[in-house]
Order: structure tokens, then sequence, then C-alpha cells
């Protein structure tokens, strides 16, 4: 069911560049973003992450305007670097480029190694750590504009373990990529039952979900101490979430340049996952994972048992991120569903082999099934818009003999819009969909559950507070999916059972 | 790639897609910062395609980089205004006008067009606002141009005068007085035309009132003598709200905007409290630090300044462009009145450090 590729975009599944860089950028103690290039993508991207995080988020920007297009932005950086030192105290300035600046040319490495000396040479010795990254927003995604982030500050602010000023070098580095604020928090709980020294990199479980305050902060507390940046170079191991990411990422560079140990391992979703990262600590550690965390494990397989009936044969299309739609993919095949559809704006191209190595023998034996394009409802006496509202909650109960085929394996689409993942969803008749707010359009269309997930979230509350990870965050996950399911056949149905 | 080799030939493409699957009335197309750079020349790829699918395909120059938002302002006025003239304006009462800078939230404009409609004003097009191309068309069939956000249209509007003879009144639905007075200045713009609208503007500004100040004393029982806030973008409306608040029988401690001049604080000063703090262009530090310093109930401000007002828990009333509850006309004094309520009145700010040491 290919057709050609769209020459336009229409509501893009992904979120530009620098946008994930601010966000990494954010997770750093004492941090402020700054965008070099003109005001609008400053003003844009804050609306977009204050609304998902509810949460005071400031980003600075060089605001450039027609002449500094021609001449080059060079002085409003150092002039905007100079303000938000002065204004801010920060302790870290991330510039990320943007459309713009990249593609007059400026050379921002250039500019802020030029800005220092100057600041050297005027006497200023305490100058913020100065952090400077590449996204063009024209290409790649958030995602990209996030790990490049991360990559950018350990590349120019870690160091070697045994220099003389490292007291103690941290055991972990984890880099956990753009989770949400509680799964952070999840993580770092995690570590800390294993008594396990670790950096988490970027970390704004606090800086993007803070308490409520008497004085307003310039910059929000917490974060990644800078310090423990610097030691990361030393640490015993790296583990690196994502397995779509390229071989740029921090986690490489440690290992490359520090010799760095890299355990990549996808985000601890589902139980394989999760078990993955677990046994990789319990290894790093020498410990074996403390009693807590074995039985939050054997109570989320004992629900994955609970609830299988209500979620075997149920199709889903997951979208989103790349990492976050494999992880997830991962565990709704554990619990008998079957994901019809995995679409991400990304394009890495190691999407669909990753989607692949974790539905690999899982999936249920459906060889008789040529197809997962059939739609539910071939009869043409039904219309489609009655099959949307009207249906009867009993048919997609129990599948039936002769209802919609189960692919074997999901399609797999990698650069897609919402446009064409509607497409597709539309022939693939999905009993919900999983991914963020903007699938909200296709969902009430398809009159199916969404379970949201991951960023954007603009049409919920407590989107930061959303657990994805590890046996507690999948238990989350199952608990929401489950009964979304069970609501849908409670209203659908025309008895009215209170006891489902 | 489409940046080295030019992005123009990809427009043409898209375009013809999208309005081969939309059969839209009109198309426009957005320059930002890197069509602006690379210099792709965006109105011969308009005119073709216009040609070719018999629709306005119109250009506008937004380049990020190309000035502030208010040349953005500009660029969408003078865009649209290659739409106005273009449609048959036959039919159209002597008794019209255009409504502009009214962006429809929450459905706003649907409120005053009904007003209008009792008035016997027949409203021609809304801009931009729940507009339609056909109505833009021949917006310059009617009498008189109704500029709200001034900042946004006024611009439209002067071209219009110069154009078409079209004369333009500045108004505001926000708040009682303002709401009755434009519907009263509208009014008076059109008694030599038809002498009754007086009197049927007198009464339907009665009716309205006879409905909202029973409604509205109860909210004041509550709010009377609670302290509020209020920080805009234009000066235009912090007026309004200071109106507003006063009819609630609250007191407005601080009140600013980004964009007012030394006028318009002039006149602020005039119609506020002693004491009352004025800010011009202010930032989240000074912001916070009056609101603490004046221990406000309610602060009224733009999108991103509501999580700093929820962080320092403040109360908070969403006057900007994210409300879901329309705040124009008579029946917005209500929803404004009870959306304060709501927000000073929650029983949540005791147990904010703020408050918390005071007890």
């Amino acid at each position: 069911m290919e057709h050609p590729p769209y020459m336009s975009t229409t509501n893009a599944c992904k979120l530009c560049k620098p946008l994930g860089a601010c966000l990494a950028f954010r997770g750093i103690e004492g941090s402020v973003p700054l965008l070099h290039g003109s005001q609008g993508c400053a003003t844009y991207m804050r609306r977009y992450i204050i609304s998902h995080f509810r949460e005071p988020m400031d980003i600075a920007s060089s605001s450039l305007g027609e002449k500094h297009a021609v001449y080059g932005g060079g002085a409003n950086l150092k002039q905007g670097l100079q303000n938000v030192m002065t204004k801010f105290g920060a302790k870290l300035i991330g510039v990320a480029t943007t459309c713009l600046t990249e593609t007059i040319g400026d050379d921002v490495p250039a500019i802020v190694h030029e800005f220092r000396r100057e600041m050297h040479d005027s006497g200023l010795r305490d100058l913020p750590a100065l952090v400077t990254v590449s996204t063009p927003s024209y290409s790649g995604t958030h995602m990209e504009g996030f790990h490049a982030a991360v990559r950018a500050v350990v590349e120019q602010l870690s160091e070697d373990g045994t220099s003389a000023h490292i007291a103690r070098p941290p055991a972990l580095n984890l880099l956990p990529g753009f989770l949400s604020p509680e799964d952070l928090r999840h993580l770092k709980e995690i570590i800390d039952d294993f008594r396990y020294p670790a950096v988490i990199l970027p970390d704004f479980s606090m800086t993007l979900d803070g308490p409520a305050l008497e004085d307003y902060e310039k910059i929000p507390s917490g974060g990644t101490p800078i310090e423990d940046i610097r030691r990361m170079g030393g640490a015993a191991a790296t583990f690196e979430f994502g397995t779509t990411l390229d071989c740029k990422t921090a986690g490489k560079f440690l290992e490359e340049h520090f010799g760095t140990p890299l355990h990549s391992m996808g985000i601890p979703i589902g139980l394989r996952e999760t078990d993955v990262f677990f046994g990789a600590l319990e290894q790093l550690s020498g410990t074996d994972r403390p009693e807590k965390h074995v039985l939050e494990r054997g109570r989320l397989v004992d629900s994955y048992v609970d609830a299988h009936k209500y979620l075997f044969g149920k199709r889903a299309v997951v979208y989103g991120e790349e990492d976050l739609v494999v992880a997830l993919t991962s565990f709704l095949t554990e619990v008998g569903i079957t994901p019809v559809l995995c679409a991400s704006g990304g394009r890495s191209g190691r999407f669909k082999p990753a989607i692949e190595r974790v539905t690999a023998g899982i999936a249920p034996p459906s060889a008789s099934c040529e197809s997962g394009l059939q739609s539910r409802f071939p009869s043409p006496a039904v219309p489609a818009a009655e099959g949307l509202s009207g249906e009867s909650g009993w048919r997609s109960w129990f599948p039936s003999p002769d209802g919609p085929a189960v692919p074997a394996v999901p399609a797999v689409h990698e650069g897609m819009d919402f446009q064409q993942i509607e497409e597709l969803a539309l022939e693939l008749s999905p009993d919900l969909l999983i991914g963020h707010s903007k699938g909200y359009t296709l969902a009430r269309k398809l009159g199916v559950p969404l379970i949201r997930v991951g960023f954007p979230i603009h049409d919920r509350f407590g989107a930061q507070r959303i657990l994805h990870v590890g046996y507690r965050g999948t238990q989350s996950l199952l608990d929401r999916i489950v009964n979304a399911l069970i609501e849908g056949n409670q209203n659908d149905s025309p008895v009215g059972y209170a006891y489902m | 790639m489409d940046i080295i080799f030019g992005g123009e030939e990809k427009l043409y493409r898209a375009l013809t897609e999208l309005i081969e699957r939309h059969h839209p009335k009109a198309a426009f197309v957005y320059s930002t910062c890197i069509v602006g750079i690379i210099g792709d020349d965006l109105e011969p790829v308009c005119k073709r395609v216009a040609a070719e699918k018999k629709i306005p395909v119109i250009p506008v120059q937004s380049e990020g980089f190309k000035g502030n938002k208010r040349e953005g302002y500009s660029a969408a006025c003078k865009a649209m205004f290659r739409l106005v003239g273009t449609g048959d304006i036959t039919g159209i009462s002597a008794l019209s006008v255009n409504i502009l800078g009214d962006f429809n939230l929450a459905g706003e404009l649907w409120i005053i067009r009904d007003y209008f409609k009792r008035m016997g004003v027949e409203t021609v097009a809304n801009i931009t606002g729940d507009g339609r191309v056909a109505q833009i068309m021949r917006a310059h069939g009617a009498a008189l141009n109704l500029v709200q956000c001034s900042g946004a249209t006024i611009e439209l509007a002067k071209m219009m005068k110069e154009s078409f003879g079209i004369p333009f009144l500045r108004v505001s639905y926000f708040g009682v007085e303002d709401m009755a007075q434009a519907l009263y200045d509208v009014a008076g713009f059109f008694q030599d035309k038809d002498p009754g609208i007086i009197e049927r503007t007198r009464q339907l500004v009665k009716d309205e009132l006879s409905v909202l100040y029973p409604e509205l004393r109860k909210f004041r029982e509550d709010l009377s003598g609670k302290k509020a806030a209020i920080y805009v973008g234009g000066a235009f409306k912090a007026f309004s709200l200071v109106k507003a608040f006063r009819l609630l029988g609250m007191q407005v401690v601080m009140v600013g905007s980004q964009t007012g001049t030394a006028e318009d604080y002039r006149d602020l000063h005039e119609i506020t409290d002693e004491g009352t703090i004025i800010v011009d262009d202010s930032n989240p530090l000074e912001l916070s630090s009056f609101l603490k310093e004046k221990d406000c109930d309610i602060f009224v401000g733009g999108v991103k300044e509501r999580p700093i007002a929820y962080k320092l828990g403040v109360g908070f009333c969403d006057h900007n462009h994210e409300r879901k509850q329309p705040l124009e006309g008579f029946v917005g004094m209500l929803n404004f009145a009870r959306e304060v309520h709501s927000s000073v009145m929650s029983p949540v700010w005791r147990f904010v450090p703020r408050r918390e040491k005071k007890v």
C-alpha cells in the first residue's frame, strides 16, 4: 500500500532540532539555552515546552535582524552571551544554531572562542562554560538535536578521570535520552537502590518539574552538576538508551576518547528491555537487584497474566520518536497487542531493524494472514462513519475468526507526517493509538482511545509526571492501556455493565 | 539539498499537491528565514500556481529575521489587502462593518456579530478570526471598519481607508464599559442613515446588563478588595482590564504592557489608584518581585507568564490567546468574573510557600 512520497509535509511527526538541544541544555545545573538565530524560534519553542511541562522555560536568543543576516551574527551572539552571563548568572550557556545561522554560515565555535579571548583580555576570568552545537532545523528531528547537544556537552566539558583535580570519578554515566521528569526520578531511584554512584545527563527532573517556590529563580535548581560532567571520562561504564542512534553519540565519544565501555540498550520499557537495564546494572555493580525491584517485576508479570485477554490481538498504531516507538512496540508485543503500524518522523535508517529485533519471535503466529491491511468492516453496507461511532463493543471484545488479519510484522515507516499516518491507519483499523497528543485528531476520527506518552502532550494534565520506564513505568502503561480498552467497551455497550 | 539548489520547484509541487488535496478558496505562502536567505522568489511561483489552479495564491513576506511581530502583522495586512476589492459588493447594506483584529478565540467573534445583527448592522468580513476568502474579497463594500487589535490590523484599516475611503474606529470588546462604548460608537456612526439604531442599541445594552449585573453581584461579594496585577501585550487591553477589575470591586495594584507608549502610561496613571505600580516592557524577575511586594491575588498576563505566576503561588487569568472561555462582550465579562473568581477563591493558595509562612 505504498504511495508515492508527498512533496509537502502536513502536521509533521517530529519537532525541530534546536528544540531538542534546548531541552537537553535545560537538564544541566545553572544552564541557559541560547538560540543563535532570529527571535521567533525561541518564542515558539518556549511556548511549546511550557505547555507540556507547565513550568517556566527561558530560552535566550541572539535575535538576529536583517542586517545580521547579511553581515553575520557574531556581534549579536557575543552580546547575547554577555547578557545571559550578567542577567542570569549562568554557569553554562548552551548555544544552539538555527536554520538562519546555519544558512548564512556563521562559524559559532570560532565566534565563541573569540568571545572567550575577549573576555579573558578584559580581565574576566570566571567565565561560564560555553557549549556550542550545530542544529540546523531544516534537517533532522528534535531527537537528533537532543543527542547532538548531549554529545557537545560531553565533548566540550568532560575530562579524563585521571586529571589531578578530579577527586572521585563517577562509576556510571547514564545517558537516558529524552524521557519525562518522572522517568528520570525513577531511574535515579533505581540507581540509588543499587548504591552505585552515577551521573545522569541530562537531568531535568527538577528544572522542568520543580516545587512551588516563594522567590522566583532565574535559573531553576537542579540539573546535572557541571563538575559531574567533567568527571564522566573516568567512569567505569556508560549506559546509553536508544537503539536507533547514530555513531556520533556522547556514549561513543566517551568510549573512543577515554575508553569508557559503552553499553547501548533500548529505553527500558516492557519486561525484556527493563531486564536488560537491570541486568547491566547488576553486572556492573556486582550486586543483585534489591528485593523491592524483584517484587516490582513479579507484580508486573502477574498483571501481564491478569490483563492478557483484554489485550490479545488488539491492534495498535504507535508513533513518535524512533527509540520511544521501538521500546513501546517491544512492550506491546509482550502483552499480545499487535502493533500494526510503527511510524516516526525521524529518518535514522535504523528504525525498521530495531522494530524487527524487538518483535522477532514474540509476535503471535499468524502465517495464515497474508496482510494486515484488510478493512475491519469490509462490507460496503456499513458506512465508515457509522463504523466509528456506533460499533458494538462485543465485536472488538472477542476477536472473531473473520475479524481483521493480524500481520506478523508491523508496518514500519520512517519520515512520516500525520497525513501519511492517517492514510495508513484508516486502512489498518486499529483498536488504539499510542503516542503524543498530536495524534488526537486521528484518534478522534478513528473513534479509538489515544494513550498519551512522550512529548508533546498539550491536551492533558500531568505530562511531566508520566512514568514510562522500568517495571513500574511499564506497569502504569499497562494499566492505562487496559483501562482505556475496558472503558471503550463499557461505553460502547448498549447494556451499561458496571462489572467489566 | 533544497538549501543549495533553491526550493522554488519544490514549492510549486507542494502547492499543487496541497491545493489538489484540499481544494482551498485561496492559498497563502509564508516565507521563513531560510527562504529569505537563499533568495527563493515566491511571487512567480505563486503566480504560476494561481493561473493553473484558478485561485488566489498570495505570498506573505514573513522571514523571521526581517523585523519583529509588528512587521509580521504588516506582511499579513499587505497579503490580505490583495484579496480585498476583488469581490462583488452588490447587496451590501448601507449599515455594514468589517470586524478587524478579532481572532474568534473561544467563539468571541460570533458574540460580537450577534450584537451587530441585533442592532441592524451587517458584518461583511471578519479579519481574521473565522474569516472567509469570499467575505474578505468583498470587504471593501462595508461602510465602516472596526479595529480591535490595532497592532495586527490597523495597517489594513489604513490601506482600506486610502484606497476605498472606508473610515475606521478603534474599539474594545472587553469589559462592560468598553463593549457598550463600541456599540454606541457604531450606532453613532450610522445614526444619520438610520435614526432608530441608537434606541435599538440602548435596548440591547440594557437587556444584556439586566442579565449580567445580578450575576456579577455574586462574584463581587467574594472578590471585593482582592488585589490584581495586569501585564499584557498592548496598553489598550490594559485599560479594559483596569475597568473590568474595578467593576468586580477589586484593586489593581500593578499594571503594565509590553508595547505601551508614554501617553498610554500617563492615561493608565490617571485611571488607577495612588500607589499602583506601572511597568513597561518588564521581565520575569521584575514582575515576580512586584507580585510578591503587592501580595497579589491574581495576575493577568500572556501564556508565558502563567508558569511564573503559578510557580510563585499566584492566581492567574488567561486573558491571552490560550483562553478557552469567551471574554469579549457582556457575556465575556461574566466569564471573566467567573474565571477570576475560580482562581482567587481557590483554597490552594493557603498551601503555597509565600502564604504558608504568614499563617
